[in-house]
């Protein structure tokens, strides 16, 4: 059973609409007992990183013990940066330091916030992204992580420079991007991430 | 590369269960496109970038609501969508994105209330604080005569930007170029930019006011207003930096698909999603 986290900062509605459409079993929760349960995790994300974090407090230790049984675990977006060490949009706020790395705000002479469909460009042969090359993705963010291990980068593209698109170790992947707003690219990786063997 | 963005609009009554799309027909009778749920299905399927949903309905006797719509549409369709009309609270905001779409436009509402866009963009985040600006030329003989606006030359002469509020029935004297500015400063994450002049006409979007805005803000910018044909979204990614361009009525008659449009700006070197 997947499970979405409910901790009030995310679009759940979309994320829902995309696993329905593809077939899958979902739940959408904010009961620890239900989470702890969960086979395949999901944490969306809007807003800011300060106040997710205050909102992921109850949920931080039942993270963590899904990702220590290396159970699949999907971030996106905000999602995806609260899974890092730390960010410059809240100095001081501990991030769930899952990915080793911060957060840092865009740089380049480009617009801020990075909203658009961006070409994703490989990196490694991580399974959530298996089938997926040289597709489009729909990304709405100002803020970029920054991982200590590059090569945990799963995907990248460009935008004032390379920024890091997709994270993916062992059990555990993020996305930058929002692949429940990405069509049938987007999909295909939702499907890809149902298909995670336990 | 970010790509440019197409965007089709639905402009929406919602005085008919499950609401119905109307065609903007200049002088002719006023025509329907068909249901915003099938035709924003079609668009999806076609490769359109984002939609952009407009309640264009003026009496409050609706009997589809603008959430239910959204929330039966996004069961299909996976882009991004914004909804606009009638979005005038905090909670408008939260009702809409609950219902799955990603970000709300507001035009009168942030004019009366400029507060609107600070406490939305605290709560739902910038990125889903769209702000509409609807602006209008005033054309002047010489720039001294409007000393507290922002004067543009044009290929017609000197003008500035009157911003105009209940869907263009009303000006408010307010300076377009600099409201834009104030309105990035308050916490609008992106602009959904009019114009009044080209609206219905098809000549061609607005260069001038374009660029104009565009240069003046950080944040992106959606042209719209005057679209007739491809070469007009061309001639508005080629001299001006906007993010998007929407666009109407050559959609819903079928004179050219999403997929003809985006092909023919790659094909003169415009970076689209195809």
């Amino acid at each position: 059973m997947i499970t979405i986290i409910d901790y009030k900062s995310g679009n759940l509605k979309s994320i829902s609409n995309g696993f329905k459409k593809i077939g899958a079993e979902y739940k959408i929760s904010d009961d620890k007992e239900v989470i702890a349960n969960s086979d395949y995790l999901v944490l969306p994300g809007v807003g800011a990183f300060g106040s997710a974090m205050e909102n992921l407090k109850p949920f931080r230790d039942v993270i963590h013990e899904h990702v220590s049984e290396d159970k699949p675990f999907l971030g996106i977006c905000l999602g995806q940066q609260v899974l890092m060490s730390s960010s410059e949009e809240a100095d001081g706020v501990k991030g769930l330091d899952l990915f080793k790395g911060h957060v840092e705000l865009l740089s380049g002479d480009v617009k801020i916030p990075h909203m658009g469909w961006n070409k994703l460009k490989i990196c490694n042969n991580s399974p959530i992204l298996e089938g997926i090359d040289g597709e489009f993705f729909y990304f709405v963010h100002s803020y970029h992580v920054v991982p200590d291990d590059e090569s945990i980068i799963a995907g990248v593209c460009e935008y004032g420079g390379k920024i890091v698109a997709s994270l993916s170790q062992n059990n555990l992947f993020s996305t930058q991007f929002h692949p429940e707003k990405s069509g049938i690219a987007g999909l295909k990786i939702l499907k890809n991430f149902t298909n995670l063997e336990l | 590369m970010l790509t440019k963005r197409i965007i089709p609009c639905l402009d929406c009554d919602l005085q008919v269960p499950e609401g119905r799309v109307v065609k903007g027909v200049e002088f002719k009778e006023i025509k329907y496109a068909g249901n915003p749920v099938d035709l924003a299905t079609k668009y999806y399927e076609e490769g359109a970038d984002e939609i952009v949903v407009l309640d264009i309905t003026a009496s409050h006797e609706r009997r589809a609501t603008m959430a239910d719509v959204i929330d039966m549409l996004t069961e299909n369709v996976f882009m991004p969508i914004c909804v606009g009309g009638g979005i005038r609270k905090v909670e408008d905001y939260i009702k809409m994105l609950r219902a799955g779409a990603d970000k709300c436009s507001t035009n009168t509402a942030a004019i009366k209330n400029p507060e609107l866009l600070t406490e939305a963009s605290k709560v739902v985040g910038s990125q889903a604080v769209v702000i509409g600006i609807d602006a209008k030329r005033r054309y002047i003989s010489n720039p001294d005569d409007a000393p507290d606006k922002v004067v543009v030359e044009t290929d017609k002469g000197f003008c500035w930007f009157d911003s105009s509020i209940y869907g263009g029935r009303e000006f408010t004297g307010i300076d377009a170029i600099q409201w834009a500015q104030k309105c990035q400063d308050l916490g609008a994450g992106e602009i959904l930019l009019t114009s009044m002049d080209g609206d219905g006409t098809q000549n061609g979007y607005d260069i001038e006011l374009n660029k104009a805005i565009n240069d003046a803000v950080d944040i992106p910018v959606i042209a719209s207003g005057g679209v007739g044909k491809p070469k007009d979204i061309l001639d508005v990614f080629k001299k001006t930096d906007v993010s998007a361009a929407l666009a109407a009525s050559i959609f819903h008659f079928n004179q050219y698909s999403i997929g003809d449009v985006k092909k023919y700006l790659k094909d003169n070197n415009v970076a689209v999603r195809l």
